[in-house]
């Protein structure tokens, strides 16, 4: 007969991490909207569960100056509902607001959606292109790394066994800047990404580009950043040609597999096609950016 | 929470001739809603005994396979364990037995037939302890070559499944077993003839895959063999007459050793006619001496439980330039999984069946694979060969220049008409249908860029069978109606209704009950739409017989001749007026000065019914750069006969269509290359979510079914027949792409539209 499983809500992250460590069957979850469904797949149920919500350092999106700290096991409804935090991240927070439904959303973190590490995650682009970075908790102290670095295969991340992570930081995007994220599913909701676009750009007044990101999720094992979508863009005014570049150059940067989900051909098609799709809504919405204007 | 009433009323007005009843047609709400809004109300699931213990499945891995042993010996010593059962313990079956499809499904003998079929079950006293053992059941296999496809099944070079499986219906009949379970043939006139007098022939290809019935309440039973060597039942099903006579033959036990109760159910759609639970709950609790509750997963209810058949169909149809079809032709194949099925039956039925087409060949093979056994969902086999039809039909307009509507209108069956099978057609209300989505708002509305218009028909015959109902009154003058029909869709309403019209007293004052197979008359499955129609017979034809003794009881109270005594408005009436009249609750207060209480049963075997046709227009937007399809506008039309509630006609409506829609677009059983199905649960088996629909406008038509007291025709099948080719024209409108490959799914409509190799052109010839 198996142990029942133990149920842990630590206060702090040196006790959760204590816990962690002390307990090679032990996860830690936030929402658990993936650990849950994943036990009841059959995967095997940890000996213990290691609340990470109680901990007041994780949840909670502030601003100092122009660094944002957003706890990681903050529900994402709540940074969906920040207007502040999305009027500077318009696309990080709309790849928030598509996790799941608002019952998933009231629950799920950016936490738990990178270090599950599933290739089709939907806030991992979008992060990536806003270079947002995962503070983590180690035996040694405090790491920093980018979220870009995080996941390292499906399933995978760069995380120890008792690392946590405990918070993420985005710098305040300049002016005339903004992000935007688009994903390809069959339904409206509760579905999961066949193709996912996150892209960030930075307009001269002149109407240059003057600095892009563009990444892409579940054509690969991990998130793709597309560095010559990003060259095609920067230094000119976003043209029909540049953004034709961008979609030649997302679906060339796919690495996808045939599933039941999609195939390779479709995936690296509509890769394009929302790439550049996402490009020009960010554009439209880093035009339409006030802040800054009068500089 | 608010709660914001939203649904639109019909757009179809009664017609003027239609009588003007006092409760039929109106829409009180349902006297189950509230426990079922407010989530009182109780669900095969939520049936628990003191003392039951947690049943199992062990199901297989291998979708073909030989079972060399089963060792049960580890898992019965496991904690908790009360009791293992596998094939062994249920009455032996040879093949052609009529017990031994059923007999094999439910449990696996010698051989499993697809992933998930059941080969063993446990019982023990918690989930938990159960699903340990059931992991601990050792099988040894001995993997065999599945068979995966129409295509594979038709080969003649793959192995039988069955050994002992000739096709039937083939003329000479066969000397080799196959794949092919069964043959139908239907033909009339001279088909080369009519071909030769056509000005256009259009011949295609279509295929679909299996999809499933998609209830939201997964199959469970909770049975007490305990006792008296007698089992009681509780489950949710169609039809608990049906579960109690399958379970008793699959256990060899007399029908009256078993009770059935049935509880609220969760959605059938055809897909709980049959059973899976029932017999391994009754055994393992017989063999536990405790009640044992199963409840399946969702995983378990895709990998084991009945979807409709995939199809592969070859159709063509001439028409003259008038638009008259000249001909027909279709070669048919439907899988109905590990065993046979009436599928191909069906399908060979309901092809041509809406339009009066002078000569036709049809030829309709079921093939069996190793996939679960396919079960009913509404309408069996006609959405697919609606499917082929419809487009054929679209594309023969299209090619003629001649309005879709007004192209059906031409060819539409009407009273008299002969059917496929050979028997003229009662009244039926197609060119009404017809007529209503012509004449609607939506067929001339503008579309907007990448959207297109696509219009489909549907018929389905609908069915009669047996039906018993009570009818007692209270001695407060309510009333109490007893049927044994599960409620599925609204129609305990509809027996409220149909009784308060006869007896004239109000709605809410009749207690519309399902009873258990102990309480009341034996009763067929609800299936074929005939809840309404023939247990709605039988609970008029009650409360006639309640009027009659009601007026005769009145006659004794008021000291006349019964001839002198009518019924109006829930009184006795005294025809020579010097008596008051005598409301029912004064008539039943002296029941027992008048010959005790009253109370009929009212039992019949229905004969009468009334098919029912149905026209769907569906708008979608596609999006040419990804190959999404939105359906921005839908509206359905189907002659109800009489709707005897509204809202649940129009919800059958709805319902058919989402599910239809659903079929069209994105759900289909996917396996990989071993038979492993890849997608048994709702994140990958996609139904449509609400977001991903419209309001579907329901448009009621009734011409009514004169075969019945208030004129039913059953509403229940019929609309989800259009919705696949209603899709499908659209989705060609909008892109100028013909897709007959189901589901019309992003990928599947991307490549169609990147690569022009299928467009609306091919095979199709003129003889002009
Ligand atoms: C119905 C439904 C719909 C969904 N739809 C989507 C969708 O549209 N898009 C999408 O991307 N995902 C979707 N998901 C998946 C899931 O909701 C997301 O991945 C979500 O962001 C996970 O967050 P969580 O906090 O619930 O993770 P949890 O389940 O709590 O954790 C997931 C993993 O991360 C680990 N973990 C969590 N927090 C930390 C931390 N701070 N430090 C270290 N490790 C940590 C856990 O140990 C676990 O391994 C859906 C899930 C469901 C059930």
């Amino acid at each position: 007969m198996l142990a029942p499983m133990k149920y842990a809500a630590p206060a702090t992250v040196e006790e959760a991490r204590a816990l962690l460590a002390a307990d090679g069957g032990a996860r830690v979850f936030a929402g658990a909207t993936d650990l849950i469904p994943q036990i009841r797949a059959g995967r095997p149920e940890p000996s213990m569960m290691i609340d990470l919500k109680r901990i007041d350092r994780l949840s909670g999106i502030a601003r100092a100056g122009s660094t944002w700290t957003i706890g990681a096991a903050t529900p994402t409804a709540d940074i969906v509902a920040h207007a502040g935090f999305a009027a500077e991240f318009p696309g990080l927070a709309e790849a928030s607001g598509l996790i799941g439904s608002d019952q998933i959303q009231n629950r799920c973190t950016w936490g738990g959606n990178l270090v599950n590490a599933s290739p089709a995650a939907d806030t991992p682009p979008a992060l990536i292109v806003n270079d947002a970075k995962a503070v983590i908790a180690s035996a040694g102290g405090e790491r920093t790394v980018a979220a870009a670095e995080v996941a390292t295969g499906p399933g995978a991340t760069c995380l120890g066994a008792d690392e946590i992570i405990v918070e993420f930081t985005l710098a305040s995007p300049p002016p005339r800047t903004a992000d935007a994220y688009l994903r390809l599913i069959p339904r409206t909701e509760m579905d999961i990404a066949v193709v996912g676009a996150a892209a960030r750009v930075t307009l001269a007044p002149d109407g240059a580009v003057t600095a892009a990101a563009v990444a892409l999720g579940a054509v690969a094992p991990t998130v793709v950043r597309v560095p010559d979508a990003e060259a095609a863009l920067i230094g000119g005014p976003l043209t029909d040609d540049a953004l034709e570049a961008v979609a030649q150059a997302a679906s060339a940067a796919c690495r996808p597999i045939d599933d039941k989900r999609g195939t390779v051909a479709y995936r690296r098609r509509v890769a394009g096609v929302l790439a550049r799709r996402a490009v020009a809504i960010a554009a439209d919405r880093a035009a339409a950016d006030q802040r800054g204007a009068s500089s | 929470m608010t709660v914001t009433e939203s649904r639109p009323e019909s757009s179809s007005e009664p017609p003027a001739a239609r009588p003007r009843y006092r409760f039929v047609g109106t829409r009180p709400v349902r006297h189950d809603g509230l426990d079922k809004v407010t989530g009182r109300a109780r669900f095969a699931a939520d049936c628990d005994l003191p003392g039951q213990l947690a049943g199992c499945v062990v199901r297989s891995p291998h979708a073909h396979a030989r079972i060399i042993s089963i060792d049960t010996g580890e898992a019965e010593a496991m904690p908790g364990v009360k009791a293992v059962i596998s094939g062994g313990d249920f009455p032996a079956v040879a093949p052609g037995d009529p017990n031994y499809d059923m007999g094999v499904n439910l449990m696996a003998r010698d051989r499993v037939l697809y992933e998930g079929h059941a080969v063993a079950a446990v019982a023990a006293l918690t989930t938990d302890q159960a699903r340990a053992a059931a992991a601990a059941v050792r099988v040894e296999y001995e993997p065999l070559p599945p068979v995966l496809t129409i295509d594979a099944a038709l080969d003649p070079a793959v192995g039988a499944i069955h050994a002992h499986m000739f096709t039937s219906g083939a003329d000479p009949a066969p000397t080799e077993p196959s794949n092919v379970s069964q043959l139908t043939n239907f033909a009339r006139g001279d088909t080369e003839a009519g071909f030769a007098a056509a000005d256009v022939v259009i011949e295609r290809e279509f295929t679909t895959q299996p999809v499933h019935q998609g209830y939201i309440e997964p199959h469970a039973v909770t049975a007490d063999a305990s006792q008296d060597g007698k089992a009681t039942v509780w489950c949710s099903s169609q039809g608990h007459f049906n579960v109690r006579a399958q379970t008793a033959a699959m256990l060899g036990w007399e029908t009256a050793r078993i009770k059935v109760v049935p509880a609220e159910i969760g959605g059938g759609f055809g897909g709980k006619t049959t059973i899976y639970l029932e017999p391994l709950a009754v055994l393992l609790s017989a063999k536990a001496g405790r009640p044992v509750k199963m409840v399946m997963t969702r995983s378990e209810v895709f990998r084991a439980t009945g979807p409709a058949p995939g199809s592969k169909f070859r159709v063509k149809l001439g028409a003259r330039s008038d638009g008259t079809l000249t001909a027909g032709k279709a070669q048919m194949a439907y899988s109905s999984g590990v065993f046979p099925s009436y599928a191909a039956f069906l399908g060979a039925w309901t092809v041509f069946e809406s339009y009066d087409i002078a000569d036709f060949e049809v030829e309709a093979r079921n093939v069996v694979l190793n996939t679960p056994r396919s079960a009913a969902y509404r309408a069996p086999s006609a959405p697919m060969s609606a499917l082929a039809t419809e487009t054929v039909v679209d594309e023969l307009a299209q090619a003629l220049g001649i309005d879709p509507i007004e192209m059906r209108l031409r060819n539409a069956v009407s009273e008299g008409a002969i059917n496929t099978l050979g028997a003229p057609f009662p009244r039926v209300g197609f060119t009404e249908c017809l007529e209503a989505i012509r004449d609607h708002p939506h067929y001339g509305a503008p579309l907007g860029p990448n959207q297109g218009r696509g219009v489909a028909a549907g018929h389905w015959f609908n069915i009669g069978e047996s039906s018993s109902a009570t009818v007692n009154l209270n001695e407060d003058g309510t009333a109490t109606v007893v049927t044994g029909s599960p409620d599925i869709g609204g129609s305990r309403a509809s027996m409220a209704l149909m009784a308060a019209e006869e007896l004239g007293i109000d709605v809410y004052d009749i207690t519309p009950v399902v009873g258990d197979t102990e309480s009341v008359g034996f009763t067929d499955i609800t299936e074929g739409s005939r809840a309404t129609f023939a247990t709605g017979m039988a609970v008029v034809e009650a409360c006639r017989r309640v009027v009659a003794d009601l007026r005769g009881r009145a006659a004794k109270m008021m000291g006349v001749d019964v001839s002198e005594v009518d019924w109006a408005d829930g009184s006795a009436v005294h025809a020579g007026g010097e008596h008051d009249p005598l409301p029912l609750a004064a008539i039943t207060a002296e029941a027992k000065k008048t010959g005790g209480p009253i109370t009929v049963t009212g039992s019949l075997d229905a004969k009468g019914v009334g098919p029912s046709f149905a026209v769907h227009l569906c708008d979608v937007e596609v999006d040419p750069e990804t190959g999404v399809v939105q359906v921005v506008r839908y509206t359905a039309a189907q002659d109800a006969g009489t709707a005897i509630h509204p809202s649940y006609v129009e919800g059958q409506i709805q319902g058919g269509a989402a599910q239809g829609i659903g079929w069209a677009l994105n759900e289909e059983y996917i396996y990989d290359g071993d038979g492993v199905m890849e997608n048994p649960g709702f994140l990958d088996y996609r139904v449509p979510v609400a977001s991903d629909l419209p309001m579907i406008d329901a448009v009621i038509v009734e011409v009514p079914n004169p075969n019945h007291p208030y004129g039913v025709r059953g509403v229940g099948e019929t609309s989800i027949i259009p919705p696949l080719a209603a899709v499908a024209n659209a989705v060609a409108a909008a892109t100028g792409r013909r897709i007959r490959d189901l589901p019309m799914s992003p990928v599947r409509v991307l490549d169609a539209i990147v690569n022009s190799g299928s467009d609306s052109t091919d095979s199709s010839s003129s003889n002009g």
